[in-house]
């Protein structure tokens, strides 16, 4: 409880240099809007239906992405890891691409796809990929030779093995993987949405594209702050209790 | 699904099976490549283990008594001759052949429940239920029935190596293969847990190989200790250990077998250095 008045008090006081920064008009009004006026956008979009839909649109462009790329990228991440063959080769390819920053596959998702959900999709998927195949990859090679050896000892093999064995011990690297994932996802995603303007959905990428157009900074700053509550949001819920979960079974830190 | 023909046992009967087995190891011979060459880990290694038999297997770190457990466990073959278990010749690890290993295997994303439940799983013809309770038994054998939900990092070092020996028991092996499994733990905790490996060896009837480098240890456990010379790994001398059951590590008697056993260990590495 104490915790979280520390924290409300810092947001408030962070508000109120803003609300302060805003009536001295150091900048034109046009510039740095009011908390106010950012809150009423808010409240409008929220009710005209704006805001949820576009939401609903960039949710679903990055969940179906990042499911395939987890789908795709943890058995490669086990081919990659089990035969020298599939590491020096598509092993070597992802270490490569996963250097590439995400949004550097957005120009070619366009020419390849032209302005459409696929592109989207692309570009998300692209983002997960790799850093879900280096890590799955890492985690099963880091794993303790002796845990297999009791396995077999114990009777498991192949398939048992690599799922009740392999990818449990391989987990703390591939939720930290899958972390990576969802981030340059995201990220690649509103640079795709910013950048390309699709008919089938208008995105939050999107409103934050027309803000600009518009010189709506209410708009702007209004969408920003949603996109950083979404990943605040993913972080607490999604991820968080998974970490602590592993933190505690394994006994690595007391967060 | 019903399997039909097949015999499903309780988990009463599952515990009640005693299965003892012998091992027969004829002119076993390993050797590796180091940096330094070819090194004969063992020589033409010869050992008969009869059913129910407690076999301490001592000798100088590096002297090949740790390949010899991991080949009888199936985990490594040999370069020359065979391992017979029952009579059937060893190709591959089995469940009738449990290693309790030296450092904790212990898997750290089950907590203790799980982890002796796991070997459990891989045994067919028992149904949940039973598997449940052949657990619970061997937790409550092991003295750490309360600490059944625990994580593996909460554990102390002795309470791992319990949950070790619970779940390498659980799924009832002929054998049981222990490699240094004490050799990490305080004096105090190793003292008791020989106390309760002799109990459970008694009760349960097992075939034990047990490799170590603590004399003491060997004279109290073993029915006979075998001494090993290093470079390459053979078996020198033979102890039969006759010695009163349970046996208490800070007697007299067992202090002399030690001393005799000592002496032909310090032997040993004088014949190797000079």
């Amino acid at each position: 409880m104490k915790r979280f008045l520390l924290a409300a008090a810092f947001f408030a006081l962070l508000l109120l240099i803003w609300d302060a920064a805003f009536r001295a008009r150091i900048w034109s009004p046009v510039l740095l809007p009011s908390p106010w006026q950012v809150a009423i956008y808010l409240k409008n979009a929220a009710v005209d239906g704006t805001l949820v839909k576009a939401t609903v649109i960039t949710m679903r462009r990055l969940l179906v992405g990042y499911f395939i790329g987890l789908v795709v990228g943890l058995p490669v991440g086990l081919l990659t890891a089990r035969w020298k063959l599939f590491g020096d080769t598509i092993g070597t390819m992802a270490l490569g691409l996963q250097t590439l920053p995400s949004v550097c596959w957005v120009p070619l998702a366009l020419l390849w796809f032209g302005q459409t959900e696929a592109a989207m999709l692309f570009v998300v998927v692209m983002g997960t990929l790799w850093s879900v195949v280096i890590a799955t990859e890492t985690g099963v090679r880091n794993v303790p030779p002796i845990y297999r050896r009791a396995a077999l000892t114990m009777g498991s093999k192949r398939l048992h093995m690599w799922f009740k064995v392999i990818l449990p011990a391989a987990l703390p690297f591939i939720v930290s993987g899958m972390k990576q994932g969802w981030a340059f996802a995201w990220r690649s995603l509103m640079a795709a949405e910013i950048f390309v303007t699709i008919l089938t959905g208008f995105g939050l990428g999107q409103l934050l594209h027309y803000g600009r157009e518009l010189s709506a900074m209410d708009q702007v700053i209004a969408i920003m702050l949603v996109i950083v509550v979404i990943g605040l949001l993913a972080d607490k819920i999604f991820f968080s209790p998974i970490e602590r979960f592993l933190h505690r079974r394994w006994g690595t830190s007391q967060a | 699904m019903h399997l039909a023909g097949r015999h499903r046992s309780s988990a009463t009967e599952e515990l009640q099976v005693i299965a003892p087995s012998k091992l027969a190891i004829e002119e076993v011979s390993k050797s590796f490549q180091s940096a330094s060459g070819t090194v004969l880990a063992l020589d033409r290694v010869s050992l008969n283990v009869a059913e129910g038999e407690f076999v301490c297997l001592v000798g100088a770190s590096g002297c090949g008594k740790s390949t010899l457990l991991n080949i009888i466990a199936g985990l490594e073959k040999p370069d020359s001759g065979t391992v017979l278990a029952d009579g059937k010749p060893v190709t591959a690890p089995g469940r009738d052949r449990l290693v309790m290993f030296q450092e904790s295997a212990l898997f750290p994303w089950l907590n203790v429940f799980g982890n002796v439940l796991f070997p459990l799983k891989l045994k067919p013809n028992l149904t949940n239920k039973d598997r449940h309770d052949v657990a619970k038994y061997y937790l409550e054998l092991v003295g750490l029935t309360r600490f059944e939900r625990a994580n593996i990092h909460e554990l102390s070092g002795g309470m791992k190596q319990r949950v070790s020996l619970a779940r390498a028991l659980a799924p009832n092996p002929r054998v049981l293969l222990m490699d240094e499994p004490f050799a990490a733990l305080d004096a105090l905790t190793r003292e008791q847990l020989y106390g309760d490996i002799q109990e459970i060896w008694k009760a349960r009837r097992k075939t034990i190989v047990f490799v170590t480098h603590n004399v003491r240890e060997a004279a109290c456990l073993g029915d006979r200790v075998l001494i090993f010379s290093p470079h390459p790994g053979r078996i020198q001398e033979e102890f039969a250990v006759k010695l009163p059951r349970p046996r208490d590590i800070n007697s007299v008697d067992l202090a002399g077998y030690a001393t005799r056993i000592t002496k032909a260990l310090k032997s040993l590495g004088k014949t190797a250095t000079g």
